[in-house]
C-alpha cells in the first residue's frame, strides 16, 4: 500500500510574526520558514505505519513555489520514498489544493491519505475534509490515535473531539487528519539527509493535472490584533470601588 | 578544641543555628564540617527547598575570619537609608534576606541583615558614600546567579541589589549600540532586541534570572563567545560608583576612543571589588535570519578536537557556537529533566557536540553545513548526528546543553570547576578524575569546546569530604601545571578566593591588590572575594 503525506511550507512555528506595512498579508521575507508541525506529525506517522509494515511506500506532496521544495526534502529527510512538487503561485486555498490532490491521488492510487490537522499560517481546518469529500473516501480527522488492520482494510482511529475521545472504524481507503498528541517526530539524521539527495521528485503544473486554480476568496486587510494595555496598581481598597463606579461602571 | 562550644551552640533555635552556621565556623577557625552538615540536613524540613543539599564550606584552606574593622549596622543606619531611599527600598523582612543571602547553588549562605534597593545611580553613589564613612562592608548584587559565591554576602555584609534598576536608557539602530542600566535581565534585553532585529553578543543558561551588571561585573563568557568574542570587546563603555561614592561617567558609545587608560576594563570582570556598575553600553550584532544547528556524536575525544578545527575552518565565519558533552552529561540530563529526549536514541555515544551557525543566507549556509557534515561522517570523525529542521528542534537541542547545570543540582551533591585548558589536554583531566574517584562519585565533562573551557563537575548523592580531598587541590595542580585557568569564566568569587596563584604570578596579584587599595581604601566592595585573603590588612 502507498501513503500519501501531503506537506506545507509556513513560517516557523516560534518565529515572531510581524504584519507587512502595506497590511496585505505575515511578512515573510528573511523569515524562518519550514515544515507545517501537524504535517510533520502526519509524516512522522506515515513513515511508522511503514516501518511496521504495512505500507511499501510513503510519498511526500506539496504545493507552492520552487523554495517549497525546501520542505519536500525535509520530509525526504525524514524518510520518505519520494517527492511530488506541485508548481504554483502562492496561497493556494484549501480547495484548490483539495481539488490538485484528488489528481494526485488518481494518478499514484495511495490506500491512505494523511494530512496535518490545519496550517499555523491559515489556520483553515478545511483541506483533509474537503479532499475527502471529493474523492467520496472516509475521513478521521483529529487523530490521536491510529491503527492499521491489513487483512480486514481499515484503520481505526482516535479523534479528539470536544468531549473527549471518539473512536471510528474507516475502510482504506481513508483520509486522516492529525492532531497534536499523535506522535512525536523525528529528527532528519545526517544518513537519511545524505540518502535524502538522491530520491526523486516528481514536478507537475496545476494545467498537467487538469486543474484550474483559482480563489474565491480575497484577503482585504491584515491586522494585528489591539495592543494589551497596561494594568493600573491602585493603593486602597476605597480607590477601587471609587474606579469600578465611577470608571467601569460596574458597580 | 572548641568542640564544646558547638555544642553549646546547638542548643540554640535552629533557626538562628542555620544563620550562624558558617558565621560560627569562621569564627573558631575549626572545621566542624561534619556535625554542622548533618544539622543543615535536619533543617531542611524548616521549609528549605525539598532536594538540595545545603552544604557547609569546601577545604580549611578557605575559611576566612570577619574583618573587625567593618562596623555593624545599627538603628541609625538603617533610618538614614530608609530616608535616602524611601521605606519600600529598604528591606529587613527576614523571608526576603533569606533568598538575598543564599546563592544560585544553594551553597553559600551569609547572614546580611538588610538589603538595600537603589533605583538611580545617585542613589547607589549616596549609599556607598555613607558606607564608606561608616565602614560598612557592602555586597553589590545583580541577578544572583553566580556560580563561586560571590553575589552573597560572607558575614553581614550590605546587600545593594540594583535589580531595580531596569531601563533600557537609549538604542541606536543604525550602530546596534544599546545603552542600558545595569539591573536590566539578559533575557529582557534580547526580546527588546530581537524586535529591533538585533541579538546580545553574549547567552547563557542563566539569561532569565541574569543581569546585564552582573555579566559584566564578571565577565561573563557563555555560548557564543566563539563567535561575537568576550565582553571586553563589546562592551563599549560602562558607568561605575567607586567605593566612596565618586562616579566614574566612562559610559561612551564609541568604537574608538584612545584618549587616557580604558578603566572600564578594570571593572569589566572584577567581580564588584573595585566599584558597582550602574550602566552600560554594548555594542550588539545585527539578527540574522538563518540560524541552524546539528547535535552529532563523536566516539572518541582526539575525534571532536579534529571536528572542532575542521568546523573553524570550514565553517569559518558563520560558526557561532561549538559546545561539547560527554555520555555522563548527556545522562544526567535525559534523567534528571523533563520533555528532554535523546536525538540519537540508537546507542549512547561517547561524546556529544552541538554546533550552530548563524548567517544571512538560509539556503547557502545550510548547504555550508550539510556538506561539512557530510564529509566530517565519510571522513569518520562523526559517528551519528542529526540536523534541527525548525526552531523548535534547535531549542530542544539548546536544552540538552543548557540543562546540564540544572540536572547536576537536581542530582544532588555537585563539585563545580570551571577550567580553560589546551584543548587536546581538556578531557585528559576528566579520565584522570574518574581513576582518582573511582565509585565515590561521577565526573562529568562538557563545556565550550570551542574556546577551550572544560565545565568539569563532580556529582555524588552528598557532599563528602573524601570526595573533596580527591578533587582539590589536585584539579587545581593539574590546571596550573598546564597554565591554564582556574576560573575559565565563572570568576573567582569566595570560592577560588585564596587559589588565584595556580593561574597569576605573585606579582601580577601584588599589582591586583595596589589597584584594590587604590580604588577601595577601605575595602569594603564586596570583601573576602576575588584576591587572597592575605593580602587583606
Amino acid at each position: 500500500m502507498k501513503i500519501m503525506v501531503a506537506v506545507k511550507r509556513v513560517v516557523d512555528y516560534a518565529v515572531k510574526i510581524r504584519i507587512k506595512p502595506d497590511k496585505s498579508g505575515v511578512e515573510t521575507q528573511n523569515v524562518k520558514m519550514s515544515m507545517n508541525p501537524f504535517c510533520e506529525i502526519a509524516l512522522e506517522e506515515a513513515l511508522k505505519i511503514k516501518e511496521s509494515g504495512l505500507a511499501k511506500e510513503v510519498i511526500a506532496v506539496t504545493m507552492g513555489p520552487s523554495n517549497c521544495v525546501d520542505t519536500l526534502r525535509t520530509g525526504l529527510a525524514m524518510g520518505a520514498d519520494r517527492g511530488i512538487h506541485v508548481e504554483a503561485a502562492r496561497d493556494l486555498v484549501p480547495l484548490s489544493v483539495a481539488k490538485v490532490l484528488k489528481k494526485l491521488v488518481e494518478v499514484e492510487n495511495p490506500g491512505l491519505l494523511i494530512l496535518g490537522k490545519q496550517a499555523i499560517d491559515d489556520d483553515c481546518n478545511q483541506t483533509g475534509q474537503m479532499i475527502a469529500a471529493l474523492l467520496g473516501w472516509p475521513q478521521g480527522t483529529f487523530a490521536s490515535k491510529v491503527v492499521l488492520d491489513k487483512e480486514k482494510q481499515v484503520a481505526t482511529v482516535d479523534r479528539e473531539v470536544d468531549g473527549g475521545l471518539e473512536t471510528l472504524c474507516l475502510d482504506l481507503p481513508a483520509v486522516i487528519t492529525t492532531d497534536l498528541r499523535l506522535n512525536q517526530p523525528r529528527y532528519a539524521t545526517l544518513p537519511n539527509i545524505m540518502k535524502a539527495k538522491s530520491k526523486p521528485i516528481k514536478k507537475y503544473t496545476p494545467e498537467e493535472l487538469n486543474v484550474k486554480i483559482k480563489s474565491d476568496l480575497e484577503v482585504v486587510q491584515v491586522t494585528e490584533p489591539p495592543k494589551r494595555k497596561a494594568g493600573v496598581i491602585l493603593s486602597s481598597v476605597d480607590e477601587l470601588i471609587d474606579k469600578l463606579k465611577n470608571e467601569a461602571h460596574v458597580i | 578544641m572548641e568542640k564544646w562550644r558547638a555544642t553549646t551552640n546547638l542548643r540554640r533555635s535552629l533557626k538562628s543555628i542555620l544563620n550562624r552556621q558558617l558565621k560560627f565556623r569562621y569564627l573558631n577557625g575549626k572545621r566542624s564540617c561534619q556535625s554542622s552538615f548533618n544539622l543543615i540536613r535536619d533543617c531542611k524540613s524548616l521549609g528549605q527547598v525539598n532536594a538540595i543539599q545545603h552544604r557547609c564550606f569546601s577545604s580549611a584552606s578557605t575559611l576566612v575570619q570577619r574583618n573587625p574593622s567593618f562596623s555593624t549596622l545599627n538603628s541609625d543606619d538603617i533610618s538614614y537609608f530608609k530616608g535616602l531611599l524611601g521605606e519600600k527600598s529598604v528591606i529587613q523582612d527576614e523571608d526576603r534576606l533569606e533568598t538575598v543571602n543564599t546563592d544560585w547553588m544553594h551553597k553559600y549562605k551569609g547572614s546580611s541583615k538588610l538589603l538595600l534597593l537603589p533605583r538611580s545611580t545617585e542613589e547607589v553613589a549616596q549609599i556607598l558614600r555613607y558606607c564608606n564613612s561608616r565602614c560598612l562592608a557592602v555586597v553589590p548584587q545583580g541577578g544572583n546567579t553566580g556560580l563561586v559565591g560571590g553575589s552573597v554576602p560572607v558575614f553581614d555584609e550590605v546587600i545593594v541589589n540594583v535589580s531595580s534598576m531596569n531601563n533600557i536608557i537609549s538604542f541606536d539602530k543604525v550602530s546596534g549600540i544599546l545603552v542600558c542600566e545595569a539591573g536590566c535581565i539578559l533575557e529582557n534585553l534580547i526580546s527588546f532586541l530581537d524586535n529591533q532585529g538585533f541579538i546580545m553578543p553574549l547567552d547563557l543558561g542563566a539569561k532569565g534570572s541574569c543581569q546585564i551588571g552582573g555579566n559584566v561585573s564578571t565577565n561573563a563568557g557563555g555560548l557564543r563567545l566563539v563567535r561575537y568574542g568576550s565582553l571586553h570587546g563589546n562592551v563599549l563603555g560602562l558607568e561605575a560608583v567607586l567605593a566612596n561614592g565618586d562616579v566614574l561617567d566612562m559610559l561612551g558609545t564609541l568604537r574608538k576612543d584612545n584618549t587616557g587608560y580604558d578603566l572600564k576594563h578594570l571593572f569589566i570582570g572584577s567581580e564588584g571589588s573595585l566599584g558597582i556598575v550602574t550602566k552600560v553600553s554594548i555594542l550588539t550584532p545585527p539578527k540574522l535570519s538563518s540560524v541552524n544547528i546539528a547535535f552529532l556524536a563523536c566516539n572518541d575525544y582526539s575525534s571532536c578536537q579534529k571536528l572542532l578545527m575542521e568546523a573553524k575552518r570550514k565553517l569559518g565565519e558563520i560558526l557561532s557556537a561549538f559546545e561539547f558533552l560527554d555520555t555522563e552529561a548527556m545522562n544526567l540530563v535525559l534523567h534528571q529533566l523533563d520533555g528532554v529526549r535523546n536525538p540519537l536514541p540508537a546507542s549512547m555515544h561517547n561524546f556529544y557536540i552541538l554546533i550552530e551557525t548563524t548567517g544571512s543566507d538560509e539556503s547557502y549556509n545550510r548547504e555550508k553545513l550539510e556538506a561539512f557534515l557530510l564529509s566530517s561522517m565519510e571522513g569518520g570523525l562523526i559517528s551519528d548526528g542529526v540536523l534541527a529542521q525548525d526552531i523548535n528542534q534547535a531549542s530542544s537541542f539548546w536544552r540538552i546543553r543548557e540543562g546540564v547545570p540544572e540536572a547536576l543540582m537536581k542530582a544532588g551533591a555537585v563539585y563545580k570547576y570551571d577550567l580553560s585548558l589546551p584543548v587536546e589536554k581538556m578531557y585528559d583531566l576528566v579520565d584522570d578524575m574518574r581513576i582518582r574517584l573511582g565509585d565515590l562519585a561521577t565526573v562529568v565533562g562538557y563545556g565550550h569546546l570551542g574556546d577551550g573551557n572544560l565545565h568539569l563537575n563532580v556529582s555524588a548523592p552528598e557532599y563528602d569530604d573524601k570526595i573533596l580531598e580527591q578533587i582539590e587541590p589536585y584539579v587545581y595542580e593539574w590546571t596550573s601545571k598546564h597554565r591554564g585557568s582556574i576560573s575559565a569564566e565563572h570568576g573567582l568569587g569566595l570560592m577560588k578566593a585564596n587559589k588565584i596563584y595556580y593561574s597569576k604570578s605573585t606579582e601580577t596579584v601584588q599589582t591586583m591588590a595596589s589597584i584594590k587599595k587604590l580604588l577601595d581604601p577601605n575595602g569594603i566592595l564586596n570583601p573576602y572575594k576575588v584576591l587572597p585573603h592575605s593580602l587583606n590588612s
